[in-house]
C-alpha cells in the first residue's frame, strides 16, 4: 500500500546541508502495525510526515495505493490526506475553542458532510472511544487521556486507511498511555494500518514490525513471525 | 466545506478571541459612522444653501450696475466709469414679452419712527412685483400699489418684527410712520418668514421705488430683479437685456447679469465637492481600520499557527484556508459596518434633534460607499494574512505546542 523508493530529504540549516532522510526504501502492506524508533534527530518524525504528505521529499518516489503522490498538486495532496490518512500527535492539537464533539466533527465538516450525517458519525466515534459523556466539554476540561482519545476519534472518523501516530503516549501518564495504546491496537485489529513513532521501548516492542532509524537511514527493519503483543503493555 | 459551516467556524473563531474582535469592530464602526455623519452634515449644508437660493425664485435674473470682470488687472482710467441703472432702464428691459415680473431695487438705511419710538432699519424701495419675484408672503393689508412706478406715493409695508417694535400688539394699518424726513402711511405688514438669504424681511420697511429715490436723493438703482416666464427663456431674456442696456448706455456693456441657475449650480458644485472631500477624509479612518484588521489578522495567524497546521493535516487545501480567513474578515467588516450604520444614524439623529434647522439626511451613495469601503478594506487587508496562513509549512506549524 505504501511504497517509498530512494527517498531523500535534505534541510538547509544555515550554510549546512542536513540529511534528514537518506535512501529510504520502505514498503508497507495494508493492516500492518509498525513502530518506528530511534534517537532524537534520527529522522523518524520526518519519515512519518513524509508518509502523511505533510512533507515533500527532496528526491525519490512515494507511491500510495499505486499512485505516485509526490507529483500531486496541493489540492490533490490535501484530498489524499483527508481521505486516506489520519494523524495523532503528541500534543493532541485539539482546537481549544471547540468542544470534543466539534473537534471530532471537524474533518467531516471540512469535507462538506451535512450536519445530520456528521452528528451520527461523531456519536458513534465518541461511543467507540468511551467518551460519550464528554461530548460537550472543551479540551481544557478534559484529561490528557481523554484529549488523546478525542484526537484519535478525529483522526479516524472519516475512515482513513493509515493512522500515523507521533509519540501518542509521550505526553500521558502510564495509565492513560495504556488506554490509548489499547485503542490504537483495537483499531489496527479492525484493519487500520498503524505506524507509531515512539521513544518508548515497551510501546515499540508491541508492534509486530519494528523499524529502527539512525541518522536518517533505516538501520533495522524486523518483522516478527507469530507475534502477539502482551495482553497489557 | 459548506458555506454555512465555514461561516460558523469563522464566527466561533471570532468569539474565541473576544478582545481583538471587539477592537476591530470598534475601529470599523467608528470609520463607517464617521463617513456617514460627515457626509450627512455636508449634504445638509448643501441642501440648506440650495434651499435658500431656490427661495429667491427659480427664473430670476439679477441686473447689477457695473461690469465685474474676473480677468484681474487694474481698472482702466478711461473706460472705468459706470453709468447708473435708472428706473427708465428698468422699464425698458421689462418691456420684453419674455419678462414676467420686474422689480427695481433701491436699498438704504433710514430711521423709522412712530412718536418717540425709533428704529434704524433697512429701507427697500421697489414695486408691487417684488413680492412675486422673491416669493415672500404678506401678512396683513396690501403690498406696494400697482400704479405708475415713477410716481412717488408715500406708503410703506413693514416687516413683522419692525411692526411689533413700533406698534406692539396695536393695529398698524392706516397709521403714519416717519421714515427719514417724510411721513408714510402703513398699508401692509409682512408675514413672519425669517431671513431670506440677503434681506431680513422681518426687519425692513418697503416703500415705492420713486419714494425711495426721493428719500435717498438718488436716481440710480441698486439692482433690477427680473423674473422670466420660463426657465428656457432665460438665455434669450439675457441677450435682450444686454442688448437693450447697451443701446441705452451708448454702446457700452456696463452691467452684470447673474442668473439664479448659475449661482445655484456653482454653490451646488462647491458644496458637493466639500461633502466628497469630507467623506474622503473620513474614509481615511476606514483605511486605518483596514490596516488594523490586517495587523490583527496577522497576529491571529501566528496565534493560531498550530490550528492551521492541524487543518492542513486534516486535509484542508490552501485555497480553503484562505477562504476561512477571508470569511472571518468579511464577518468582521460586515458586522463593523452594520454597527457603524447604527452609530452613524444615532449620531445624525442626535445632531438633528439639537439643530432642527439642518436638513440632515445621508445620501444613498454614502451608505453604499461606507459599507463597500468597509468590506473592501476588510477583505483586501486580510488577503495577505490569509495567504500567509495558507502557505505555512504544516510540519513547522505543528512542531509548535
Amino acid at each position: 500500500m505504501i511504497r517509498l523508493t530512494d527517498i531523500q530529504r535534505d534541510f538547509q540549516v544555515g550554510d549546512q546541508q542536513v540529511h534528514a532522510l537518506r535512501d529510504i526504501n520502505l514498503q508497507v502492506a495494508a493492516g500492518e502495525y509498525i513502530s518506528i524508533m530511534g534517537p532524537s534527530g534520527s529522522g523518524k518524525s520526518t519519515l512519518l510526515n513524509m508518509i502523511g504528505l505533510l512533507d515533500q521529499p527532496t528526491a525519490g518516489h512515494y507511491q500510495l495505493d499505486g499512485q505516485d503522490v509526490t507529483t500531486l498538486s496541493d489540492e490533490q495532496q490535501a484530498r489524499t490526506r483527508r481521505e486516506k490518512i489520519g494523524f495523532v500527535f503528541q500534543f493532541f492539537h485539539l482546537v481549544p475553542r471547540l468542544t470534543a464533539a466539534q473537534n471530532i466533527a471537524l474533518p467531516l465538516m471540512l469535507a462538506g458532510m451535512p450536519e445530520k450525517q456528521r452528528n451520527q458519525k461523531v456519536q458513534m466515534a465518541l461511543q467507540q472511544m468511551g467518551i460519550a459523556d464528554r461530548a460537550g466539554h472543551r479540551p481544557d476540561q478534559l484529561s490528557g487521556g481523554q484529549r488523546q482519545r478525542v484526537a484519535i476519534a478525529r483522526a479516524t472518523v472519516i475512515g482513513p486507511a493509515v493512522l500515523l501516530a507521533d509519540e501518542p503516549t509521550g505526553n500521558l501518564d502510564s495509565a492513560a498511555g495504556t488506554e490509548v495504546v489499547k485503542i490504537l491496537e483495537q483499531l489496527n485489529a479492525n484493519g487500520l494500518t498503524l505506524l507509531v513513532v515512539t521513544h518508548d521501548e515497551t510501546l515499540g516492542k508491541r508492534a509486530r514490525r519494528r523499524i529502527h532509524m539512525i541518522d536518517g537511514a533505516i538501520e533495522h527493519d524486523t518483522l516478527l513471525q507469530n507475534h502477539t503483543p502482551p495482553a497489557s503493555p | 466545506m459548506k458555506t454555512r459551516d465555514a461561516t460558523r467556524f469563522a464566527f466561533d473563531a471570532l468569539r474565541g478571541y473576544r478582545t481583538r474582535t471587539l477592537l476591530m469592530l470598534l475601529a470599523m464602526s467608528i470609520g463607517v459612522a464617521s463617513v456617514l455623519v460627515l457626509t450627512s452634515l455636508g449634504e445638509a449644508a448643501r441642501r440648506y444653501v440650495t434651499g435658500e437660493f431656490s427661495s429667491l425664485g427659480t427664473n430670476l435674473i439679477i441686473v447689477l450696475p457695473g461690469k465685474s470682470e474676473t480677468s484681474g488687472g487694474s481698472p482702466s482710467l478711461l473706460g472705468g466709469t459706470t453709468r447708473d441703472l435708472t428706473l427708465n432702464d428698468a422699464l425698458a428691459v421689462s418691456r420684453s414679452a419674455l419678462i414676467n415680473h420686474m422689480a427695481p431695487l433701491i436699498i438704504g438705511s433710514a430711521p423709522v419712527s412712530v412718536k418717540n419710538l425709533q428704529r434704524d432699519v433697512m429701507v427697500v424701495g421697489s414695486t408691487s412685483s417684488l413680492l412675486d419675484v422673491r416669493q415672500w408672503r404678506l401678512g396683513k393689508g396690501r403690498f406696494l400699489p400697482e400704479t405708475d412706478i415713477t410716481r412717488a406715493r408715500f406708503v410703506t409695508v413693514l416687516g413683522s418684527t419692525l411692526k411689533q417694535e413700533l406698534f406692539g400688539a396695536k393695529n398698524a394699518l392706516g397709521e403714519w410712520v416717519r421714515i427719514g424726513d417724510r411721513r408714510f402711511r402703513v398699508i401692509g405688514i409682512m408675514a413672519a418668514q425669517g431671513r431670506s438669504f440677503d434681506i431680513d424681511v422681518e426687519n425692513v420697511a418697503f416703500v415705492p421705488v420713486a419714494a425711495a429715490q426721493m428719500l435717498f436723493n438718488t436716481q440710480s438703482l441698486f439692482r433690477i430683479l427680473l423674473d422670466t416666464r420660463s426657465r428656457e427663456s432665460i438665455p434669450r431674456a439675457i441677450a435682450f437685456i444686454k442688448h437693450t442696456l447697451r443701446e441705452r448706455h451708448q454702446g457700452e456693456e456696463d452691467v452684470t447679469l447673474i442668473t439664479q441657475d448659475a449661482v445655484l449650480a456653482t454653490f451646488d458644485k462647491i458644496l458637493r465637492a466639500l461633502t466628497l472631500t469630507v467623506a474622503g477624509i473620513a474614509a481615511i479612518s476606514l483605511a486605518v481600520a483596514g490596516i488594523l484588521i490586517m495587523n490583527v489578522m496577522l497576529v491571529a495567524v501566528s496565534q493560531r499557527t498550530t490550528e492551521i497546521g492541524l487543518l492542513k493535516a486534516l486535509g484542508v487545501p490552501q485555497r480553503q484556508i484562505i477562504r476561512l480567513f477571508m470569511t472571518e474578515a468579511a464577518l468582521l467588516s460586515g458586522m463593523g459596518a452594520g454597527l457603524g450604520l447604527l452609530v452613524g444614524q444615532t449620531v445624525s439623529s442626535v445632531i438633528g434633534y439639537f439643530y432642527p434647522a439642518l436638513p440632515l439626511g445621508t445620501p444613498w451613495w454614502a451608505f453604499l460607499a461606507a459599507i463597500g469601503v468597509a468590506l473592501g478594506t476588510g477583505l483586501l487587508f486580510s488577503l495577505l494574512p490569509a495567504r500567509r496562513a495558507a502557505q505555512l509549512d504544516p510540519v513547522q506549524a505543528l512542531a509548535r505546542r
